[in-house]
């Protein structure tokens, strides 16, 4: 291993880091506002709009992200939309994570016991009361672990950005590999930017996750 | 005395079961009701009628005179008078014993937070749990998580209150402290209908026992003539059910 080398290519890597944490994160922003009204829809059952957020879900959880981002990135400039490669890779992220977004937020939504809804409304309590006092602040204590997880993966499926020339992670560490042969050192230094990225996530997502149980299920 | 409570023939099938037959119902303030029966006799679905948890198909149902069956929107007025507690107590796992309590005054009825939490704090006393006013309710047993659904259903001083099998998840000892409770409401004059299969009990609160079967009353009357003299073979039978000879 060639320390020097390590040394020189910094600079580049977090450069990439950067960029690739602020995709992430406007992505996995998106795919969370995506997902919670999605959500919302599929549990009210709204007419309509929950076939279509059934059909967005299967497409877009049964396809993977890189056909997806080829999709947008191919596909808009041909309906006459142009933007930023940057852009795309968010939105790509962000519809991606969307649809594991939503599943995850149903899943606490309808996880919630019946006889809450009933206990509330023998209490008087309206339906708009019921849900904003009772229900969604079960239901997000019981979507955390699935959301932290969807988190972690979709932070990690940044690294197909380099395939529509993203200078992320993934595509500096290809490229210098490419110019240079230093596989080991590049390589490396991937694997030690990823864990840098994802191990704050993973352990404040444990935090949270054990913060949130407690309080309502004491272990 | 006068008539808090009526119902003209109500009626409710689930498909092609008829799980209430034209029953016909009349409370008196101040009255306690025990309505008893075998599994499946329509007990809970009439008591979940009352309170619109169950859409009711035919007949009426008067809450102090006021029609108050096939009236969605004002569903939620007529609950607030209409006190529930259910077998599974039901309480919110995600607030402290004072915020259980609390919740709906402040937000139904925009009361007060610091007078509400006052006359919490009174009737939390009264059952005896005041010092578990901060915990959250996975740290209660079920007998002490099952008063406070009761303080719960209070605090909205409801006309009338109605306990759907609330000791049917207890162990006897709990059974015991919830029914003491219980037992003192009846005594201060609040109009109950109560669901059990608590014999004993039942003998010592109601004023009125009825026995359901499907989804018809077969007798009804005074503890006394009830449980001592019943006039139908079917009640007999039913009573007969609880004792045990060697």
């Amino acid at each position: 291993m060639n320390f020097e080398v390590i040394r020189d290519y910094l600079p580049l890597y977090i450069k990439a880091f950067m960029l690739t944490i602020k995709i992430g994160w406007i992505g996995i922003a998106l795919s969370l506002g995506i997902g919670v009204f999605s959500a919302f829809i599929l549990h009210f059952k709204i007419p309509i709009a929950s076939q279509i957020v059934k059909v967005y879900v299967e497409l877009f959880r049964n396809t993977p992200l890189l056909v997806q981002l080829f999709f947008v990135y191919f596909g808009l400039p041909k309906i006459g939309i142009s933007i930023s490669a940057e852009a795309y890779g968010a939105i790509g992220l962000g519809l991606l994570g969307g649809s594991y977004m939503t599943e995850s937020f149903r899943s606490g939504l309808d996880a919630v016991k019946v006889s809450q809804t009933e206990s509330a409304l023998a209490l008087g309590m309206s339906k708009g009361q019921l849900f904003t006092s009772v229900i969604l602040p079960q239901a997000v204590t019981l979507s955390v672990p699935a959301v932290v997880a969807n988190l972690i993966f979709l932070l990690k499926e940044t690294s197909v950005f380099s395939a529509i020339s993203l200078m992320d992670l993934m595509f500096t560490a290809k490229d210098l590999i490419g110019l240079y042969y230093n596989t080991t050192e590049c390589l490396v230094m991937l694997v030690v930017f990823y864990i840098f990225m994802l191990l704050p996530v993973s352990i404040l997502g444990s935090v949270i996750e054990k913060k949130t149980r407690f309080k309502m299920f004491g272990d | 005395m006068e008539e808090i409570l009526r119902v003209n023939n109500l009626s409710k099938r689930f498909e092609d079961i008829e799980v209430l037959n034209n029953l016909s119902l009349s409370v008196k303030k101040g009255e306690v009701v025990v309505i008893v029966g075998p599994s499946g006799c329509g007990k809970s679905t009439f008591l979940r009628c009352l309170n619109g948890l169950e859409e009711i198909e035919e007949g009426e149902i008067f809450l102090d005179g006021e029609k108050v069956s096939s009236n969605k929107k004002n569903m939620s007025k007529t609950r607030e008078k209409i006190g529930m507690v259910f077998q599974s107590y039901d309480l919110f796992p995600h607030k402290t014993i004072l915020q259980n309590i609390t919740l709906a005054p402040i937000k139904v009825k925009k009361r007060k937070k610091a007078e509400v939490e006052e006359e919490a704090l009174k009737l939390l006393d009264r059952v005896g749990l005041l010092s578990k006013k901060d915990n959250y309710p996975r740290q209660l047993s079920g007998g002490q998580k099952q008063r406070v659904a009761i303080v719960r259903a209070l605090i909205m001083h409801p006309e009338v209150l109605l306990l759907d099998e609330i000791t049917a998840a207890l162990d006897p000892e709990m059974v015991r402290e919830v029914l003491d409770v219980v037992l003192s409401l009846a005594k201060e004059g609040r109009t109950m209908l109560i669901v059990t299969h608590e014999m004993a009990f039942a003998k010592a609160v109601a004023d009125r026992v009825i026995f359901l079967e499907n989804g018809k009353i077969v007798e009804e009357g005074s503890p006394k003539e009830f449980f001592e003299d019943p006039k139908t073979d079917r009640l007999k039978k039913f009573l007969e059910t609880f004792s045990y000879e060697k």
